[in-house]
């Protein structure tokens, strides 16, 4: 079976279903969803009604930090352009949707795997995994071979063997990398709707669960559209959104 | 030592399907066993990982490694990858057999004849070529680590040691020790540097070294202090200590013996060209070089390592990619001035944007298909092929290429279409840059060379036209 993980969607439509559309010709079968399914783009109640769907359908989806403050009020550590949005994102939301979002798990099991938006040693604090270091203290803090975060919006991968000495690789999109079963992993698919590494193409990435090979994807889509859709509504275009105009 | 070891394996016992006929090999890190089974075509062999309670942690990574890295290899120049074991219950990788001999088996027969030692070093060179277009550098090359199919194929096994462009380096974060084997490392190695595909050039240099003097050239040390010697002593020239040893030979060996990967060959391709055309090897002064260098020389390398910087966006992909092999194919006996022009431009773009490139002129001699005027060739052949070669570094004058860039080589086939692909495909060849003269109804019904040679060479051809009109006014009397 093949599953699609998808973090950071950030309500971006077009973002997520040019990853889906790709997912699907891939042979994806399930998806999940690894937080911050809205926050900085335009379309939460689209967004929300296509994952809701998806997870309907057996996928799995965990909270992200930009999800809870949708439903409990922007957290102090979040940035002004992110807590502009969540006012606004909340008030686009039905009540189904908030109810779902309230409902999400901080973290999933699922036989050998672990998903977390953030870290796992403590999923609800928000920390960044940004050095083999952080990763590896996630790593030793779960009882699954592999951990799939969000959280950070560029692609990473982690292992950590016997020796405790963590590791990380940069993956090159299209290469199925197997994730072998003598150590630990912790793959950062990148963000579906707001990538922050001046590549505009959306991230995500495909795991085939019969030998373990994790593919990482870059996705290209119609990037304006999403764009113009921020300025019609009024927000604030976020500097990450537009990575060319951010310097 | 042996507390922890486990009950010996013995012949007829089976894993997962595959019966154990025979040990053929018992090293320190691994036995090797002829196994079967029966749904499936052999001879294949078993690789199982000898555990033990001192587990050398590397001998494990490095069967890791290699669990992840064989599969993605295809080819004749590696065994052919069937099934890997389970870690939890037995790890093992099954694998092709290769039929032929270890070039281990020819230590003892060292110094060996110049062309027999260039010969061993072209197949290994390609099969390395092939590996490293894999995005693999393979960063064990030893003569325990060849085999040769009974073509004469060469064939690189254990990727125990070896780096994946593509794929997470597990060994690169686990061990603060230079990872390879002593005599052969490289200098880079040494200072855990695993990204550059020539250094698999230097440990194949070690290679030709050993089996054209018959000695090592440096030594087999055990200790770092004595592995990090050749970052700066070079070893004592191979004709100095076998005068058999030719000039072109030493040139080749020195070169990939180079401290500074940016002094050897730029890909192995290149090496296994010069490898098979001994007299295109453009000579230096390390062809004539008959001692080491003074302690002053010694010195001054010694200074010029502090502070270099590794480069990391190296990989065998990107090494490769800026060093093709480009032949332009010259017909020197109908092709216009227009036409050789074209082409010389044509060469030069390719060449201005790869300074790793190197560039084989051919042409092709016709000769009789049934070869009836051989004495006519021998009387008169010999004069006409001076002339074509004499014609070709004429044509490649201009391109201002400097020493070692550029070879000229006179084919003599009936066919020219086939001598121009067979070379291509012997050598490596990359690029193929061929002419197309203007069209004439003739070949439109005969077909030319050069839509024979887009139709049947497998890497790139580009065929160049010379502008209609320069053709009309070069064809007009004037």
């Amino acid at each position: 079976m093949r599953i699609a993980f998808l973090a950071d969607v950030h309500a971006n439509l077009e973002a997520l279903t040019a990853c889906l559309e790709h997912a699907d010709r891939a042979g994806a079968s399930r998806c999940v969803f690894l937080g911050d399914l809205v926050g900085y783009g335009a379309d939460p109640g689209p967004v929300l009604a296509l994952v809701r769907t998806l997870v309907a359908r057996g996928g799995k989806a965990v909270l992200g930090n930009h999800d809870q403050a949708v439903v409990l009020g922007p957290t102090p550590q979040m940035n002004p352009e992110a807590r502009e949005v969540i006012g606004w994102t909340r008030a686009r939301l039905s009540a189904d949707d908030l109810a779902f979002l309230a409902g999400l798990p901080l973290s999933a099991e699922e036989g050998p795997r672990l998903y977390v938006h953030a870290n796992a040693w403590d999923p609800g604090r928000w920390e960044y995994i940004t050095s083999p270091f952080d990763a590896g203290r996630s790593m030793r803090a779960t009882r699954c071979r592999t951990t799939y975060c969000g959280h950070m919006h560029t692609p990473a991968l982690y292992h950590l063997g016997g020796d405790g000495r963590p590791g990380a690789f940069v993956p090159t999109p299209g290469t199925p990398i197997p994730l072998g079963p003598q150590r630990r992993w912790l793959a950062i698919p990148g963000s579906v709707g707001q990538s922050r590494d001046g590549n505009p193409a959306a991230c995500y990435a495909l795991l085939d669960d019969a030998t373990d090979a994790l593919t990482f994807q870059r996705i290209p889509y119609d990037d304006e559209a999403p764009r113009r859709k921020i300025l019609e509504a009024g927000l604030p275009l976020s500097f990450n959104v537009r990575p060319e105009a951010s310097r | 030592m042996s507390a922890g070891r486990r009950p010996p394996r013995l012949p007829g016992a089976a894993i997962d399907g595959y019966v154990l006929e025979e040990k053929l090999h018992q090293g320190s890190m691994a036995e090797i066993w002829l196994v079967r089974r029966p749904d499936l075509a052999g001879p294949l062999v078993m690789k199982i990982p000898s555990f033990r309670d001192d587990d050398d942690p590397a001998s494990l990574v490095g069967f890791e490694v290699e669990q992840m890295i064989l599969p993605t290899l295809s080819g004749v120049h590696v065994p052919r990858f069937l099934a890997s074991g389970d870690w939890s219950v037995q790890p093992y990788i099954v694998m092709e057999r290769i039929g032929g001999p270890s070039l281990r088996a020819r230590l003892a027969d060292a110094p060996l004849d110049p062309g027999e030692v260039a010969s061993i070093g072209a197949r290994i060179a390609a099969a390395l070529h092939a590996v490293h277009g894999q995005h693999v550098i393979h960063l064990d090359v030893k003569p325990s680590n060849v085999m040769f199919r009974p073509d004469g194929t060469g064939v690189l096994v254990d990727f125990g040691l070896s780096r994946h462009d593509r794929l997470p380096d597990l060994l690169a974060e686990q061990f603060r020790l230079p990872i390879g084997t002593g005599p052969y490392i490289s200098p880079e190695q040494i200072a855990q540097i695993r990204n550059d595909p020539r250094s698999d050039l230097f440990s194949l240099g070690v290679v030709l070294y050993y089996f054209a003097t018959g000695e090592r050239p440096f030594g087999n040390p055990s200790s770092i202090r004595g592995l990090r010697q050749r970052l700066y002593r070079d070893p004592v020239p191979p004709r100095a200590r076998h005068r058999h040893c030719p000039p072109w030979l030493q040139e080749v060996i020195l070169r990939c013996l180079e401290v500074s990967p940016a002094d050897r060959y730029e890909t192995a391709a290149q090496l296994a060209f010069d490898l098979r055309h001994p007299d295109q090897v453009a000579l230096t002064e390390r062809a004539e070089r008959r001692t080491r260098s003074g302690p002053l020389t010694v010195l001054r390398r010694r200074l010029r390592r502090i502070g270099e910087e590794p480069d990391l966006r190296r990989s065998a992909e990107e090494q490769i990619s800026r060093s093709p092999i480009v032949a332009v194919a010259l017909d020197l006996e109908q092709g216009s001035e227009a036409l050789s022009e074209a082409l010389r431009m044509a060469a030069r773009r390719v060449l201005q944007t790869l300074p790793g490139a190197r560039l084989a002129c051919l042409t092709v001699l016709k000769t009789s298909r049934i070869g009836m005027d051989s004495s006519m060739v021998d009387a008169q052949g010999r004069s006409i092929r001076m002339q074509r070669l004499v014609e070709l570094q004429h044509w490649a004058r201009p391109l201002g290429l400097g020493v070692g860039r550029v070879t000229h080589h006179v084919l003599e086939a009936p066919d020219p279409a086939g001598a121009i692909l067979d070379f291509a495909r012997t050598n490596h060849v990359d690029h193929v840059v061929i002419g197309s003269r203007g069209s004439s109804t003739l070949r439109r019904y005969l077909g030319s060379v050069s839509s024979q040679v887009v139709a049947e060479a497998t890497g790139t051809v580009t065929v160049v036209k010379a502008s209609p009109e320069r053709e009309a006014s070069e064809a007009a009397p004037s």
